[in-house]
């Protein structure tokens, strides 16, 4: 930040340090914060049982986190706008167990019944944003009345017995599909090409265009982490069963929301109502159709968790979508940097949130802690995740009020 | 008054930019408006002065679309036109900086400036909705430069961290955007400290050379004094008095603002206004 009164430059080591300081306390550093978070989480937990940072668990920490990584993309959607859904959990469990029975009792092939099943999925969408849009109900008593009634349609279509299995089809290897390694490393080798490609191509335009650009070793450095960390990825997983696709269609959807939400005009408008929603309106932005739009693609993103979620258990059954997933969903990308408040706030912390908290989950279960303590420490958190997330906030207030 | 009865026989002369009817406005019980009549020239700085409630906020709010009236006709250039949306008053081209500047924080000067008329690249990239943030920011830069706006160093930097002077430039910089014909600025200088008041005045000074109408809303008549070139009164809804800058005294406007020492006459012109 190049405000005089707020140490623009730093020379040395001390006023770098003060900066870092004031970026952490701002929330400016969200995803230098989380890793921290998550190497401290992966040290205690390695220490406790060295099998935590093994290529199989960590393989399956991925496996697990698929389905809450993708719903909460959409949650992050919605945060962005200052809204929220509570609803994306009983989205999820409804709108798969509506799948598991397209594709059991009615025989449909699992392609179409996946796809069925987002439809759905936006058709709630589409409802919570015009209760909330037309007769402005707040989105948390729309969606958790909501939640309630996609409970019992759930509880409805799944029947008697409560459980439907799903045999090998297109859904279940959604999550049992594994790369052979030459094509994981292929994969990662092509995101970095990519991914320095299209830096040095903006840099490049930026220049010609006769504005400033960063230092071209910081870029080189800033791919050069990624690309170690894809290596360390495929590597790790090389070592198990390989790159399971669900990881590619995960890290796909938020590269595709990313984009969406960061270059595009409708994205940029997603940052204006969430930010100053009077603004936007007078700048003849359609906020309605823009919260509408929002809804249908979190609720849509719900039910392609749900999926997800599904394909991993190979069943559907009453309590899916249930439990801690929706919390988990919202406190991810809470963790990670997303603001509750509206209009700050990246895709990528869904991916990073889910990592966080899916590694507090994982290390639990891996040390067989009881259904108490695992309650009890993941409400900790998301307690303390939020009480950051207000205090970098009122931070952030302080400094711009000077 | 004889100067009301000038300003209104200079006015009927030229056919104006912007001129409204009999428009009225109420909210429940509260009547804001009851037939109020407003115009402004080519080339002329009005201002737009009263009291609070006076009506003012309402009647700006009327001309940019983001309320509408309950009663009235709008001319632009002569022609009857109805404005009923922000986008609409955007098309005639009337723009507007509200007292609040209307900005998003958490976005940069660039976002702000091109919020809601984003430049898209051009070619392949045009059919991914790929914003153009280079051809934004070179503009932005460029505009900017024009308006001799040099307080904004980091057109990167979000609004939220600026000052309220910085902010009031971004505000106006982005009314200009969309080369428009009535600029229409709400308080343009009640936060700002007399350098950077200087600055806004002088660009409205600016504003008026380019031959755009340009409506001031502001308390402070040092100010109106030193700009606008017509003042229009309004005191409890109605369109009390509209003095010529040239040859009034201070104390008649105060007069116009408060209904002091005007007396029953005044109460009789606003019966027949």
């Amino acid at each position: 930040m190049s405000d005089d009164r707020v140490t623009p430059t730093a020379h040395g080591a001390g006023p770098m340090i003060r900066e870092l300081g004031r970026k952490l306390a701002q929330g400016e550093a969200g995803p230098l914060l989380v890793l921290l978070m998550v190497a401290a989480i992966w040290t205690f937990f390695q220490f406790q049982n060295d099998r935590f940072l093994s290529p199989g668990n960590l393989t399956n920490l991925m496996l697990q986190q698929s389905a809450v990584a993708t719903i909460s993309i959409g949650i992050v959607l919605i945060l962005l706008l200052g809204e929220i859904d509570l609803s994306v959990g009983a989205v999820s469990g409804f709108c798969a167990s509506v799948m598991a029975v397209l594709i059991v009792n009615n025989h449909l092939p699992s392609e179409v019944a996946a796809l069925a099943a987002l439809g759905f999925g936006a058709f709630i969408g589409l409802f919570n944003g015009f209760m909330v849009t037309r007769f402005r109900i707040p989105s948390f008593v729309v969606t958790l009345a909501g939640s309630l009634t996609l409970v019992g349609l759930q509880l409805y279509v799944l029947g008697e017995t409560g459980t439907i299995n799903l045999a090998d089809n297109f859904v279940t290897r959604l999550t049992s599909t594994f790369f052979p390694p030459l094509v994981g490393w292929a994969v990662a080798g092509l995101a970095v090409v990519v991914t320095l490609a299209f830096a040095l191509m903006a840099r490049a335009r930026r220049a010609r265009a006769g504005l400033s650009v960063g230092p071209l070793w910081s870029l080189l450095v800033g791919v050069g982490v990624i690309a170690a960390a894809f290596a360390a990825a495929v590597a790790v997983v090389n070592q198990d069963r390989g790159l399971p696709l669900v990881v590619v269609i995960v890290c796909a959807l938020a590269l595709a929301f990313a984009y969406v939400t960061e270059r595009t005009r409708f994205g940029r408008h997603m940052f204006a109502v969430g930010g100053n929603a009077e603004a936007a309106r007078r700048a003849g932005i359609k906020i309605e159709h823009v919260r509408m739009l929002v809804f249908v693609l979190g609720s849509t993103l719900a039910a392609a968790g749900g999926v997800l979620a599904a394909s991993r258990l190979t069943a559907v059954n009453q309590s899916s979508g249930g439990s801690d997933l929706l919390l988990m969903a919202i406190a991810g990308p809470v963790i990670a940097g997303t603001s509750l408040f509206g209009g700050r706030g990246t895709v990528w912390s869904a991916i990073l949130g889910a990592v966080v908290i899916g590694s507090i989950a994982n290390g639990m279960d891996l040390l067989a802690y009881a259904s108490s303590v695992k309650f009890i420490v993941t409400g900790a958190v998301l307690i303390a995740a939020v009480t950051i997330e207000s205090v970098t906030r009122m931070q952030r207030r302080g400094t711009a009020a000077r | 008054m004889t100067a009301l009865s000038e300003g209104t026989s200079t006015t009927s002369a030229a056919p104006y930019l912007l001129s409204l009817k009999g428009v009225s406005k109420a909210f429940g019980a509260n009547q804001a408006l009851s037939g109020v009549d407003f115009e402004v020239g080519a080339g002329e700085v009005v201002a737009l002065v009263g009291d609070n409630g006076a009506g003012k906020s309402t009647l700006v709010k009327a001309i940019a679309g983001v309320q509408l009236c309950d009663e009235g006709t709008i001319y632009f250039n002569g022609e009857l036109v109805r404005i009923t949306s922000p986008q609409d008053a955007t098309a005639l081209g009337i723009a507007t900086v509200y007292q609040d500047l209307a900005l998003c924080d958490n976005l940069d000067v660039v976002a702000n400036l091109y919020l809601g008329r984003e430049l898209f690249s051009k070619g392949a990239a045009r059919a991914a909705y790929f914003l153009d943030e280079t051809a934004m920011e070179q503009s932005a830069l460029k505009l900017l430069e024009s308006l001799a706006v040099t307080t904004v160093k980091d057109v990167r930097e979000p609004v939220g961290s600026l000052s309220g002077g910085q902010r009031q430039a971004v505000a106006i910089a982005r009314s200009l955007l969309g080369e428009p014909s009535v600029v229409l600025l709400d308080e343009p200088t009640a936060a700002l400290g007399v350098s950077q008041t200087e600055q806004v005045l002088s660009l409205i000074h600016e504003l008026r050379k380019r031959g755009l109408g340009v409506v001031v809303i502001s308390h402070n008549l040092e100010n109106v004094f030193a700009v606008a070139d017509r003042i229009v009164v309004l005191r409890l809804g109605r369109r009390s008095a509209t003095f010529d800058v040239r040859g009034v005294s201070r104390e008649d406007v105060v007069s116009a603002i408060t209904g002091a020492e005007f007396g029953l006459g005044a109460e009789i012109r606003e019966e027949s206004a």
